[in-house]
C-alpha cells in the first residue's frame, strides 16, 4: 500500500514539472515589466531585472518616480481619465439599450420579431473593419470624429448585438407566471420591465457589463480609427501605442505606463473573477 | 402580456436604429466603395480585388495570415487543453489557472509593450536586458533580434504573444467541458485496463471534441482580424504585415479608400464561413444542454 502510495507520488511528479513550468514561464514577462517600472533609467540599461533579485532587501533599487513621469509629463494620467470617460458611457449605454432591446425580442409579440432577431444576430459576424470607412464619413459630416460622443457611438453599435443576444437569451428562460402576475397586479410594461425582469437579470447583466467595459478600455483599433487624431482625448491604449513608437528606448517609461493601463482591468478581474470569466466566455462570439 | 402595439418598437427601436446605422449601411457601403476608385468617385470594378490578389507584396500579406491561423490555434488549442487536463487532476487547479487566465485582463497594446520588453535586443558586447535574449546569451548563443529576423522568428515571436494572451482562454472553456463530462466514464475506462493516455485518446478527447471544434473556429476567427500586436510591435515592417494592419494603412496613410475597403470585404469573406460553422455548432449544444 505504502509502495504505491510513493510509486503515484513519482509518477505524478512530470504532471508538477509541466503545470510549474508553465505557470512561471506565463508569469515572467508580468514580473518583468512589474520590476522595471519601479527601476531607476540608469539600472534599466545596465542590467537584467532579474537581478534585483539577487540583493532584494537593498529597497535604495526601487523608485517611483517612473510612475510620477508617466502619470504627469507623459500624459498617462489624462489618457487614464480619457479612458473612464470613453468606457463608463461605452459600456451604460449600450447595455441600457440592449436590455430594453432583449426585453421586447424575448417577450412581445410584433411583426417581423424573429426576423429582425436573427439579422440582430448575425451582425455579430461582420469584422468591424467593414464599417469604419463609411462611419468615419458620417463622423466627419457631424463633426464628432475625435469627439467622445462619436467614440461613445460607435462603441455602443459595435456592442449591441453581443449584449441583446445574450441577455435574450438570459431573459427567454425566465418563468412565464412572472408576468401573469404581474400582470394581475395591473404593472404596465415598463414597470414590469424595471421592477422585475430587470433586477432578476442582474447576474446576466453583471456578465455583459464587464465584458464590455473590459473590451472597450482595452480597445485600441476603435480608438484609432475615431480618436487617432486627437491626444487630448486619447485613451491609455493609444497613448501607450504612441509612447512605443516614440520612446520606444525607454523601459522604464514603457513598462510603468503598460502597469497604469492594466491596473483598472486587472482590479475588475480580481475582485469580480466569476462574473470576469463568465462575461469573457459569453463574449467569444464578438465579430 | 398585454401592450400596446407601439411598445415593442419604443423598446427595440434605438437598438434597432444605431444597429442599421453603425453596422447595416456601412457594411453596405463598404462593398459599394471597394468597388471604386481610392477617393470613391470613379467605378473600377473588381479593380481593387485584382491588386488586392495579385500584387507580389500581398502575397506576404496572406501568407503571414495564414501563419498566424494555424500557428496560433494550434498552440492555443493544444496548451489550453493540456492544461485543462493536467490542471484537473492537482490540488492547486484554480491559482494555477487564474495565472494563466489574467493575461485576458490585459489589453493586446500592454501585452505587446510587456512583451517588446522580453524581445528586446542589445548587441553582444552589451548587457542583454531583455529575457530571451540573457537566456539565449546565458546558453552561449548569440543575441537575436526576435521581431527582425523574417519571416519565421519575427513572426512566430508575435504570434507567442497572441498565444499567451489567449491560452487562458482556452484553458478555462475546455475545463469547464471537461468538469462536465460524468467521472464514472472514465473511471469504467481505468477498471477495464486502459492506461491514462488510452483514457484520454478514447473517453476524454471524443467527448470534449465538440467543444474542441467550437474553440478552434473561434480562435481561427479571432486570428483572422489580428491587428493590435502587429501594429503595436512591428507596424507589419520586416514582413510582418497582417491584413487588418494593412486595411488601416490604406486607410489612413494611404487614403485608398476602394483598396481598404476591399481588403474589409476579404476580411468579413473569409470569417463569415467560420462563424457560421461556429453559431451552428454553438446552437446545437445549447440544444443538447
Amino acid at each position: 500500500m505504502r509502495m504505491r502510495a510513493v510509486r503515484r507520488l513519482f509518477s505524478r511528479v512530470p504532471i508538477h514539472a509541466v503545470l510549474v513550468t508553465i505557470a512561471i514561464i506565463w508569469m515572467l514577462p508580468t514580473l518583468g515589466v512589474l520590476v522595471t517600472s519601479f527601476r531607476a533609467p540608469r539600472d534599466v540599461y545596465g542590467t537584467g531585472w532579474w537581478t534585483v533579485f539577487a540583493h532584494i532587501g537593498r529597497t535604495g533599487q526601487f523608485t517611483i518616480s517612473n510612475y510620477v513621469e508617466v502619470i504627469f509629463k507623459q500624459g498617462m494620467g489624462r489618457a487614464f481619465l480619457n479612458s473612464l470617460f470613453i468606457s463608463v458611457p461605452g459600456t451604460v449605454i449600450p447595455v441600457t439599450i440592449a436590455a430594453f432591446a432583449a426585453f421586447a425580442f424575448s417577450w412581445m409579440k410584433f411583426r417581423g420579431r424573429n426576423i429582425l432577431f436573427m439579422i440582430v444576430v448575425a451582425l455579430l459576424i461582420i469584422p468591424l473593419q467593414m464599417t469604419f470607412i463609411p462611419v468615419l464619413r458620417i463622423f466627419n459630416k457631424l463633426h464628432i470624429a475625435g469627439t467622445f460622443p462619436g467614440i461613445w457611438f460607435a462603441h455602443t453599435g459595435y456592442g449591441l448585438p453581443l449584449a441583446v443576444y445574450l441577455l435574450h437569451n438570459f431573459m427567454s428562460s425566465l418563468p412565464r407566471d412572472l408576468f401573469d402576475s404581474a400582470a394581475i397586479d395591473g404593472a404596465t410594461t415598463l414597470q414590469t420591465f424595471l421592477r422585475i425582469i430587470v433586477p432578476l437579470s442582474v447576474p446576466a447583466i453583471a456578465s455583459v457589463i464587464i465584458f464590455q467595459f473590459v473590451w472597450v478600455w482595452n480597445d485600441l483599433l476603435v480608438a484609432l480609427i475615431y480618436l487617432g487624431g486627437s491626444p487630448n482625448v486619447a485613451p491609455v491604449t493609444l497613448k501607450i501605442a504612441n509612447l512605443v513608437g516614440s520612446r520606444g528606448q525607454d523601459w522604464q517609461i514603457l513598462t510603468a505606463a503598460a502597469f497604469v493601463s492594466m491596473a483598472l482591468p486587472l482590479v475588475v478581474f480580481f475582485s469580480l473573477q466569476r462574473y470576469f470569466v463568465r462575461g469573457i466566455l459569453a463574449g467569444s462570439v464578438k465579430g | 402580456m398585454r401592450t400596446r402595439r407601439i411598445t415593442p418598437w419604443l423598446f427595440a427601436g434605438p437598438a434597432l436604429f444605431l444597429l442599421a446605422l453603425f453596422l447595416v449601411y456601412p457594411s453596405i457601403e463598404t462593398i459599394r466603395v471597394s468597388f471604386y476608385n481610392w477617393n470613391s468617385t470613379t467605378y473600377v470594378g473588381f479593380q481593387n480585388y485584382i491588386s488586392a490578389f495579385t500584387e507580389p507584396s500581398m502575397v506576404n500579406v496572406f501568407r503571414n495570415n495564414a501563419i498566424w491561423v494555424f500557428v496560433f490555434t494550434l498552440f492555443t488549442v493544444s496548451l489550453g487543453l493540456i492544461l485543462a487536463v493536467l490542471l484537473d487532476r492537482v490540488r492547486y487547479e484554480k491559482i494555477a489557472k487564474s495565472f494563466i487566465f489574467i493575461p485576458m485582463a490585459i489589453s493586446m497594446v500592454g501585452a505587446s509593450t510587456i512583451w517588446k520588453f522580453v524581445y528586446a535586443y542589445k548587441p553582444p558586447s552589451a548587457p542583454q536586458i531583455g529575457l530571451l535574449n540573457a537566456f539565449v546569451v546565458a546558453l552561449g548563443g548569440q543575441p537575436v533580434g526576435w521581431l527582425i529576423e523574417s519571416p519565421w522568428v519575427n513572426n512566430l515571436s508575435l504570434i507567442a504573444v497572441g498565444v499567451w494572451l489567449w491560452t487562458g482562454f482556452c484553458m478555462v472553456l475546455l475545463s469547464a467541458a471537461l468538469k462536465n463530462i460524468p467521472k464514472q466514464l472514465m473511471e469504467a475506462a481505468r477498471i477495464d485496463g486502459a492506461n491514462e493516455w488510452q483514457v484520454f485518446r478514447k473517453v476524454t478527447l471524443p467527448l470534449l471534441w465538440p467543444t474542441v471544434a467550437v474553440v478552434m473556429t473561434t480562435m481561427v476567427v479571432f486570428v483572422l482580424k489580428i491587428f493590435d500586436i502587429v501594429y503595436v510591435m512591428t507596424n507589419g515592417n520586416y514582413g510582418t504585415e497582417v491584413i487588418a494592419n494593412l486595411m488601416y494603412k490604406q486607410q489612413f496613410t494611404f487614403q485608398n479608400y476602394g483598396l481598404a475597403a476591399a481588403l474589409a470585404v476579404v476580411l468579413l469573406l473569409l470569417v463569415v464561413p467560420m462563424m457560421v460553422l461556429n453559431i451552428r455548432r454553438f446552437r446545437r449544444q445549447e440544444e443538447i444542454r
